[in-house]
C-alpha cells in the first residue's frame, strides 16, 4: 500500500514513447509553472505596498512582449503537438507481424478469443516481444480497453470493430481496465494482462481442454448458417466465392459507379449485417441480413474463417 | 471619472424594502443577482454533499460505506449535473454579471428586466426538479450522458434528469442574449466597446456561447429522449444509430461550455488584480481581443474528447493542433496578469489572493489541458483521473476561486458592508490547500492509470486517495467559512462606504448599496476602466 510510485510499469514498447513525450510535458509545465511562480512572487515581494520602490510610469503594453508570447505558447504547442501525433500514430499502427486477437466487451467482462481456438474471460495471456492486434467489439454499451503498463486504451463499440496494439516487453501480469463509463459495476470491468514467455504461452495455449481452431469454429458457423449454399463450391445462388476475399480491394457497384473498398473486418461484418449496403459489383443484391441472429463472438469466428480461406485462393 | 463624496445616503438603495413580493417580483438586475447568488449557492452545497459521501466511500479499495455500486454512480452523477449546469454554468455571469454588467456600462438595468427575472424563475424550476429527480429517482449515467448506455441499458431516471437539464438551458440562453443586447445597445455616453472593463468584454464572449451552444445541447437532449422513449434509431447501433454521434453532438455543446466556466472567471481577475496592484492593467486591448479568440475557438475544439473514441486519426491530428492554438490566448493572459503586477503597489486583501490563487491554478490547469491535447498522453490519461485532476484546476481552481475571489471583491458593492478580512484571508488560504491537497494526488492517480468514476479499485491507489479526501475535508471547511462570515458581516459588519477599494471601475463610481436606478444621473465616460495609480506618498522616486 504504501510503495507510491510515479510512473507505472513500462510494459510494452509504447509506453517508453508516451513516457518521452509524458516527461517532456512535464518539464514544459514545472518550467512554464516556475517560472509563473517566481515572477509573481518576485513582484509581489519587490513591488508590495510598504517597499520604497521605482512605481514610476508603469508599462500599459508591450508590442515586442506581446508577441513573445503569442510565439511561446505557440512553438511549444506544435512541438507538443508533433511529437504527440507522431507517438499517436505508432499507437494506432500496428505492425506487419502482429498477431491478431479478438475482443468482446460485455456489461461487465471482457470475453477475449485466440485464433487458435483458446477464449478467456477478462485475463489475457500473451507472449512477451510478439506484437499482438486487438479487434475489438460490443455487445451492449461503449467500453473501453485499458491497460497503464502498456500505455494503450481504445473505446470498445457495439456495432463496430476498433481496433489497437501493443508489444509486451517483459514478462508480468498487468490490470485490465474498463475505462469507459458503462453503467452498475464499470468498476469490476476489470482483469489483467498475462504476459509470458514464449514457451511458457505455447505451455498455456496448448494445455487444458483442446478447442478446435478460430477458423475451424467458424467453419462450422458458415455451414450452420447456410453460408455454405451460396458461397460455397457447389453454390445454387450467384454469390461471390469468398476464398482470398480477405484484404482484397473488392469492387462495389453504386449506381452506374463501381468503387473499391478494402475488404477487412469491418467490410465483412457490414456485408454479413448489411449486405445490401455494399454489394460486389456483379452480383444481385439478393443475400438476407443476418442482424441479430449471430453473436458477436460467433461473427468474429466466421471473419477469422474467411480469413483463413486467403491461402486457398488460387483453386477458383 | 470621479470618486463620489462618501456622504451619508440620501436616498433608499436597492436593498430598501424588504416585503418577500418585493424580492420575487422584482425585476431589478441588482436584486435579481442576488436571487441567483442565493440560489446557486444552494445548488453549489447540493452537489459538494454528493461527492463529500462519494469521496469518503473512496477512502478504501473496497466499496463499505455506500450500500451499492449503484448509490455511487449516482452520488457522482448528481455532483457533475448539479455543478455542471446548476453551479458552475451560472455562477459568474448570473450572479456578478447580472448585478455588475448595467452598472459597468453605465446602465439604468439590463435590456429586458423582466427576462431576466423570467430566466431566474426558469432557472429555479429546473434546479428544483432536477434535484428531486436525482435524489428522488437516482440517475446513474454520469453527467455526459453518453448513448447508448443513458438511451437503451440504464435503468434510472434518464429522461426526467435530461428534461431538468433541457429546461435550464432556457436560463442561459435567456441570460446571454440579455446581456448581448445590453452591452450592444445601453452603454453609457462616452463607453466605447475599448473602454469596457475586461469583466464585460469576458462576459459579452460568454453570452455569444451561450446563445450558439446551448440550443445543440437542447437538440442532442431531445434526441436522447426519443430514442429512450419512443425507439428512434438515432445513437444506438441496434436501432441502426450510432453511438459516436452522441458525443460529438455533446461535446459540440460541452467544450464551448467549459470556456462558459472559465471565461467570466478571467473576467473577474482582469478586475481584481489591477485594482490591488494600483496601476492599469497590462495589455488591456490584447486581453479583450483573447476572450473574443477563446470564444471563437471554443467552438472548434470538441473531438478531443474523442482521441480514443475511434474517430479517424487524421480528425484527431485536427483537433489536437487546434487544441493547442486555444492554449496561446490563455497563455497572452497568464502572461499580461503576471506583467500587470510590475511596477504596482499590491495590496494581499482577500480578493487579491483568490485571484493569485487563481493564477497559479489556472497556469497547471491550462498546462495539463497541453499535456492532455498531445495526442499520445491522452489516449494513456483519458478517463482516468488525470483528467478528473485538470479540469477540476480550470473549474475549481480557475472558475470558483475567481467566483469567490469576485464575491469578496464587490460584497460591499452589493450589501454596502465589508467582510472582516482575516476571515477572508484564512478561507482563501484553506480553498487553496486544501484544493491542492485534494487535486494534486489525482493527477498522479491518473498517470498511474485508477479510471474514474470506479466504486472499488486495486488496492494500490489507496493512498493517493486518503491524502485526495483529507484535502476534500480542508476544501469543505474553506467553502462553509465564507457562508458564515458573510452572511454575519451581511447583518451586522460596519458599512463599508461607496468606495473601500477605491476602485476606478464605473460600477463604483455611484453609492454602496447602490439606488434602485443605479446612478442619479447617466455618467458621462471620459477614460478607460483601469485608470489606477499607487498612493502620493508610495511613488517613491528612488533609482532602482
Amino acid at each position: 500500500m504504501w510503495n507510491v510510485s510515479l510512473i507505472p510499469d513500462q510494459a510494452s514498447t509504447t509506453a517508453r514513447r508516451v513516457d518521452a513525450l509524458f516527461l517532456f510535458d512535464l518539464g514544459a509545465l514545472v518550467f512554464f509553472t516556475g517560472l509563473v511562480v517566481v515572477l509573481i512572487l518576485g513582484f509581489l515581494i519587490r513591488y508590495r505596498q510598504s517597499a520604497k520602490v521605482n512605481r514610476a510610469d508603469p508599462p500599459r503594453t508591450s508590442v515586442k512582449l506581446e508577441i513573445l508570447w503569442i510565439g511561446t505558447p505557440l512553438a511549444l504547442g506544435m512541438t507538443m503537438f508533433t511529437w504527440g501525433f507522431i507517438a499517436y500514430y505508432h499507437q494506432y499502427s500496428p505492425p506487419a507481424d502482429a498477431t491478431d486477437i479478438y475482443v468482446v466487451g460485455k456489461r461487465w467482462m471482457w470475453k477475449l478469443q485466440h485464433p487458435e481456438g483458446k477464449s478467456e474471460i477478462s485475463e489475457l495471456h500473451v507472449p512477451v516481444g510478439q506484437a499482438v492486434r486487438l479487434v475489438m467489439t460490443s455487445e451492449d454499451v461503449i467500453h473501453s480497453f485499458f491497460v497503464p503498463a502498456f500505455r494503450i486504451k481504445q473505446d470498445v463499440l457495439p456495432g463496430r470493430y476498433t481496433e489497437m496494439w501493443f508489444r509486451p516487453t517483459k514478462a508480468g501480469r498487468f490490470h485490465l481496465f474498463c475505462a469507459e463509463f458503462c453503467g452498475t459495476n464499470h468498476s469490476r470491468m476489470v482483469g489483467s494482462v498475462v504476459v509470458q514467455t514464449p514457451e511458457d504461452y505455447a505451455r498455456w495455449l496448448s494445455s487444458g481442454v483442446g478447442s478446435a481452431s478460430m477458423a475451424r469454429q467458424g467453419e462450422e458457423l458458415f455451414v450452420r448458417y447456410h453460408c455454405m449454399g451460396c458461397h460455397g463450391a457447389s453454390q445454387m445462388v450467384r454469390a461471390p466465392r469468398l476464398e482470398g476475399v480477405y484484404g482484397s480491394r473488392v469492387p462495389i457497384q453504386e449506381g452506374s459507379a463501381i468503387r473499391f473498398v478494402t475488404a477487412d473486418d469491418r467490410y465483412i461484418r457490414d456485408s454479413i449485417l448489411l449486405p445490401k449496403s455494399q454489394v460486389a459489383a456483379g452480383y444481385e443484391p439478393v443475400m438476407p441480413s443476418f442482424q441479430g441472429q449471430i453473436a458477436e463472438a460467433d461473427l468474429l469466428k466466421i471473419i477469422e474463417y474467411i480469413k483463413s480461406l486467403g491461402a486457398k485462393g488460387t483453386d477458383r | 471619472m470621479t470618486l463620489l463624496d462618501a456622504g451619508p445616503a440620501t436616498r433608499e438603495d436597492y436593498l430598501g424594502k424588504h416585503t418577500l413580493k418585493s424580492w420575487l417580483l422584482t425585476t431589478d438586475h441588482k436584486r435579481i443577482g442576488l436571487l441567483y447568488m442565493g440560489l446557486i449557492t444552494f445548488f453549489f452545497f447540493i452537489g459538494g454533499a454528493a461527492i463529500t459521501v462519494a469521496r469518503l466511500e473512496l477512502l478504501t479499495p473496497r466499496g463499505d460505506l455506500l450500500a451499492s455500486a449503484d448509490a455511487y454512480n449516482r452520488l457522482f452523477t448528481i455532483h457533475g449535473i448539479i455543478m455542471v449546469w446548476f453551479f458552475l454554468i451560472p455562477a459568474i455571469p448570473a450572479t456578478l454579471g447580472n448585478f455588475l454588467m448595467p452598472m459597468m456600462i453605465g446602465a439604468k438595468d439590463l435590456a429586458f428586466p423582466r427576462l431576466n427575472l423570467l430566466s431566474w424563475y426558469i432557472l429555479l424550476i429546473a434546479g428544483l426538479f432536477e434535484i428531486a429527480v436525482l435524489i428522488g429517482g437516482g440517475v446513474d449515467t454520469g453527467w455526459t450522458f453518453y448513448t447508448p448506455l443513458s438511451s437503451m441499458f440504464s435503468n434510472s431516471m434518464v429522461v426526467p434528469a435530461a428534461t431538468g437539464v433541457f429546461i435550464a438551458g432556457f436560463s442561459s440562453i435567456l441570460t446571454g442574449l440579455n446581456f448581448l443586447v445590453t452591452v450592444h445597445t445601453m452603454r453609457a455616453p462616452g463607453m466605447t466597446w475599448f473602454r469596457l472593463p475586461l469583466f464585460v468584454w469576458a462576459n459579452y464572449a460568454n453570452s455569444i456561447i451561450l446563445v450558439l451552444a446551448t440550443p445543440i445541447l437542447a437538440i442532442t437532449l431531445a434526441c436522447l429522449a426519443l430514442e429512450r422513449t419512443l425507439r428512434v434509431g438515432i445513437f444506438d447501433p441496434a436501432l441502426g444509430g450510432d453511438p459516436i454521434l452522441f458525443e460529438h453532438l455533446f461535446w459540440f455543446y460541452s467544450h464551448p461550455a467549459v470556456y462558459v466556466m472559465i471565461l467570466p472567471a478571467m473576467g473577474v481577475v482582469s478586475e481584481i488584480i489591477p485594482c490591488f496592484a494600483r496601476r492599469p492593467i497590462f495589455g488591456y486591448r490584447a486581453m479583450a481581443w483573447c476572450v473574443v479568440a477563446i470564444a471563437v475557438l471554443s467552438f472548434l475544439v470538441w473531438g478531443h474528447h474523442l482521441f480514443v473514441s475511434g474517430q479517424s486519426m487524421y480528425a484527431s491530428a485536427a483537433f489536437s493542433i487546434l487544441s493547442f492554438l486555444i492554449a496561446v490566448p490563455s497563455g497572452i493572459k497568464i502572461f499580461n496578469w503576471t506583467s500587470t503586477l510590475y511596477k504596482g503597489s499590491i495590496r494581499f486583501n482577500t480578493p487579491m489572493l483568490y485571484a493569485l490563487g487563481f493564477l497559479g491554478l489556472f497556469t497547471i490547469g491550462g498546462l495539463t489541458g497541453m499535456m492532455l491535447a498531445s495526442l499520445a498522453v491522452d489516449v494513456h490519461v483519458h478517463d482516468t483521473y488525470f483528467i478528473v485532476a485538470h479540469f477540476h484546476y480550470i473549474m475549481v481552481g480557475g472558475a470558483v476561486m475567481a467566483y469567490l475571489g469576485g464575491v469578496h471583491f464587490w460584497w460591499p458593492k452589493l450589501t454596502g458592508k465589508m467582510y472582516p478580512e482575516i476571515a477572508g484571508k484564512l478561507s482563501a488560504l484553506l480553498v487553496f490547500v486544501g484544493f491542492n491537497l485534494t487535486f494534486f494526488p489525482q493527477f498522479v492517480l491518473g498517470y498511474l492509470g485508477m479510471p474514474r468514476r470506479y466504486y472499488e479499485y486495486p488496492p494500490e491507489f489507496q493512498v493517493l486517495n486518503v491524502l485526495s479526501t483529507a484535502g476534500a475535508s480542508i476544501l469543505a471547511v474553506g467553502y462553509i467559512l465564507p457562508l458564515f462570515y458573510l452572511g454575519f458581516s451581511f447583518w451586522y459588519a460596519r458599512p463599508s462606504g461607496p468606495n473601500p477599494w477605491r476602485a476606478t471601475g464605473l460600477e463604483w463610481q455611484t453609492a454602496s448599496p447602490p439606488p434602485p436606478e443605479n446612478f442619479e444621473e447617466v455618467p458621462l465616460v471620459t477614460t478607460g476602466p483601469y485608470e489606477y495609480r499607487p498612493d502620493e506618498s508610495e511613488v517613491d522616486d528612488v533609482d532602482d
